[in-house]
């Protein structure tokens, strides 16, 4: 098992080191598209920070809080989608049948479907993230006990994590419906954008779906709460705000689950 | 592993034991669920047999090619026996590898070659697929570059290895294809229509290199094809599936046999003379001036036809055409 992760894992750099050479072909491209990526997603904040122009708070947090909320969000997002945001393309191979390529090869075909079409520009949304987590941190008047120093990477890497779930299970949806594509980024880009903003702003029941059946609140929500001394919406009990790796490792176990059964049933083309 | 054989002496590659099956089936079949939208709502379910109760052994070192229309079912046999498709029922064997359930062990094992899609890197040079392959199938360095050596010899790779495969042509881009299936020695090359779209020059390059190559190696050829020539030029085995059962299995000789092909003997008379009547076991179909063809059933001796019309008739020159293997097969499907 170890061993088959570690191979996995040099797999995954080798294909992935092949599509950035590949990529840098076409170097006045690659920069334009990753300018184009930067300025996007600096946009979406920059309306945020006007709508703080007109309030002086969203739903009871302030310009600091709410960018911690971007940042951590955008951050764990952004990892998932530069190492995996590929999957969700893998539809359009299993319609032509070029998933064929994939399963005669003596590497895992996630690994080789995640490292398919690597695009670095992609590392964008996660150095954005980074960069306004590091800006909020040091605008706020955080209680820096060794509980909450341990949190905020701990909750960066499980909310990567249960992202990436979402995609690996998107992928493996793809296999019987290739169109689901659209379905998958309501949760991806859908569930980032939601996460942006402080909780308190949606409704319960919204609130409780995300928390009980997709469970994005464990990205940065609940956590996030916790590191800025905050009851949560819903009056969950505490140990909640704690939950997110093992949240992570259920999220990843089904995602693993539905991949090998969508592999199973893939039928190829054709010829 | 297999790159543990060693290499045996400079550029040659590994011979192996030409001996036992290395390809076992039994009663295999495929059964696809087939979908098919017949209203706004309704949906219509169907079941399509696509491969229905095949059995065969391919024997180690054997270069068998596998013929039919489309739709037959012969690549999707070749898609299980690659471990891509799980079989519905029945029992398969490559390399003693059951390939649905050890696909990643069996890929170490078999080589793939696809002839309408490239696994080759489309904007790097050629050398940095081969790269990839080395370090993904974990080939020591000196059976790389032994192989790799002998692959770009026979192909006549040598200068388009700093070339990035965009800018390849076809036939240039299937060498370079199947020089990469073969970097790390597979005891099986499984080709699915290896030769399709390539002109004469390139079919024939890579039809001398898969001989050499099953020669020098001992390799097992499993190859798909449309294009009879490449049959008759390479394969000592013919399968012949359609409609996903087998239609006939065995040498190209009896194909004819089984086929009720006739050879056809062309012969030129002094003048112009009514058809040839009377020579048992042939008869004429068709004259042109002093010219004759007189069809015969392909197992027959020619000599006695020819003795007996050089007997009875003014004659200057002959020549025997052999039967139409295309000719052979379309009969067969059509009789099916």
């Amino acid at each position: 098992m170890v061993e088959r992760i570690w191979w996995g894992t040099r797999a995954y750099c080798l294909i992935v080191g092949m599509w950035v050479r590949a990529t840098l072909t076409y170097r006045t491209s690659f920069l334009m598209m990753a300018v184009g990526n930067l300025v996007t997603t600096l946009l979406d904040f920059a309306a945020i920070a006007i709508m703080f122009m007109h309030v002086d708070e969203l739903g009871g947090f302030s310009l600091a809080e709410v960018a911690f909320l971007y940042g951590t969000s955008c951050t764990a997002f952004g990892l998932a989608d530069l190492l995996l945001g590929s999957l969700s393309s893998i539809g359009s191979r299993v319609r032509d049948g070029t998933v064929d390529t994939l399963l005669v090869r003596p590497v895992p075909v996630l690994v080789q479907a995640a490292a398919d079409r690597f695009a670095l520009r992609r590392i964008g949304r996660m150095l954005q993230g980074l960069l306004l987590l590091g800006w909020a941190l040091s605008g706020l008047d955080i209680d820096w006990t060794p509980v909450n120093v341990l949190l905020v990477p701990v909750m960066l890497l499980s909310g990567a994590a249960i992202f990436a779930a979402v995609y690996v299970l998107g992928g493996a949806f793809q296999f019987w419906a290739q169109d689901a594509a659209e379905v998958q980024s309501a949760f991806t880009y859908g569930g980032t954008t939601l996460l942006q903003y402080p909780p308190t702003i949606f409704a319960e029941d919204l609130l409780r779906g995300v928390t009980f059946v997709v469970p994005l609140a464990f990205v940065n929500w609940l956590p996030a709460l916790r590191v800025l001394g905050r009851d949560d919406p819903l009056g969950l009990p505490g140990w909640v705000d704690f939950a997110s790796p093992a949240v992570a490792v259920a999220c990843c176990a089904v995602a693993g689950l539905a991949w090998r059964a969508g592999l199973r049933g893939y039928q190829s083309t054709g010829s | 592993m297999d790159g543990m054989d060693g290499v045996d002496g400079v550029g040659r590659m590994a011979k192996r034991e030409r001996s036992g099956d290395c390809i076992e089936v039994e009663g295999l079949e495929k059964v696809f669920r087939v979908r098919r939208r017949t209203g706004p709502l309704r949906r219509e379910r169907r079941e399509v047999r696509a491969v229905d109760g095949i059995s065969f052994t391919v024997p180690r070192g054997q270069i068998a090619g596998f013929i039919g229309p489309n739709g037959a079912g012969k690549s999707t046999t070749i898609k299980m026996l690659t471990g891509i498709l799980t079989p519905s029922g029945g029992r398969l064997r490559v390399a003693g590898i059951e390939p649905s359930r050890d696909r990643t062990k069996l890929a170490r094992r078999i080589g793939v070659v696809f002839g309408q899609r490239t696994t080759l890197w489309w904007d790097l040079p050629l050398r940095d697929s081969y790269a990839l392959v080395r370090r993904i199938y974990r080939i020591p360095e000196a059976r790389y570059r032994a192989n790799l050596e002998r692959c770009v010899e026979l192909l006549d790779l040598g200068a388009l290895l700093e070339v990035p495969v965009r800018q390849l042509s076809l036939g240039q881009r299937m060498r370079g294809d199947i020089a990469a299936a073969l970097l790390h020695d597979p005891e099986v090359l499984y080709l699915d229509e290896p030769t399709i779209g390539l002109d004469v020059i390139s079919k024939a390059q890579v039809r001398e290199f898969l001989r050499v190559l099953n020669e020098e190696r001992s390799t097992t050829v499993v190859l798909t094809t449309h294009d009879l020539t490449d049959i008759e030029q390479l394969c000592e085995r013919v399968v012949v599936i359609d409609h996903g059962r087998l239609m006939y299995d065995g040498s190209l000789a009896g194909l004819h046999e089984v086929g009720e092909s006739e050879r056809t003997l062309v012969v030129d008379l002094e003048r112009e003379l009514p058809p040839i009547e009377g020579v048992p076991g042939a008869r004429t179909v068709r004259t042109e001036g002093p010219r004759q063809w007189l069809a015969f059933a392909a197992s027959a001796s020619a000599a006695p036809i020819v003795s007996r019309i050089a007997a009875d008739y003014p004659l200057v020159d002959l020549s025997l055409r052999e039967p139409d293997i295309e000719a052979v097969i379309a009969r067969m499907y059509a009789g099916r």
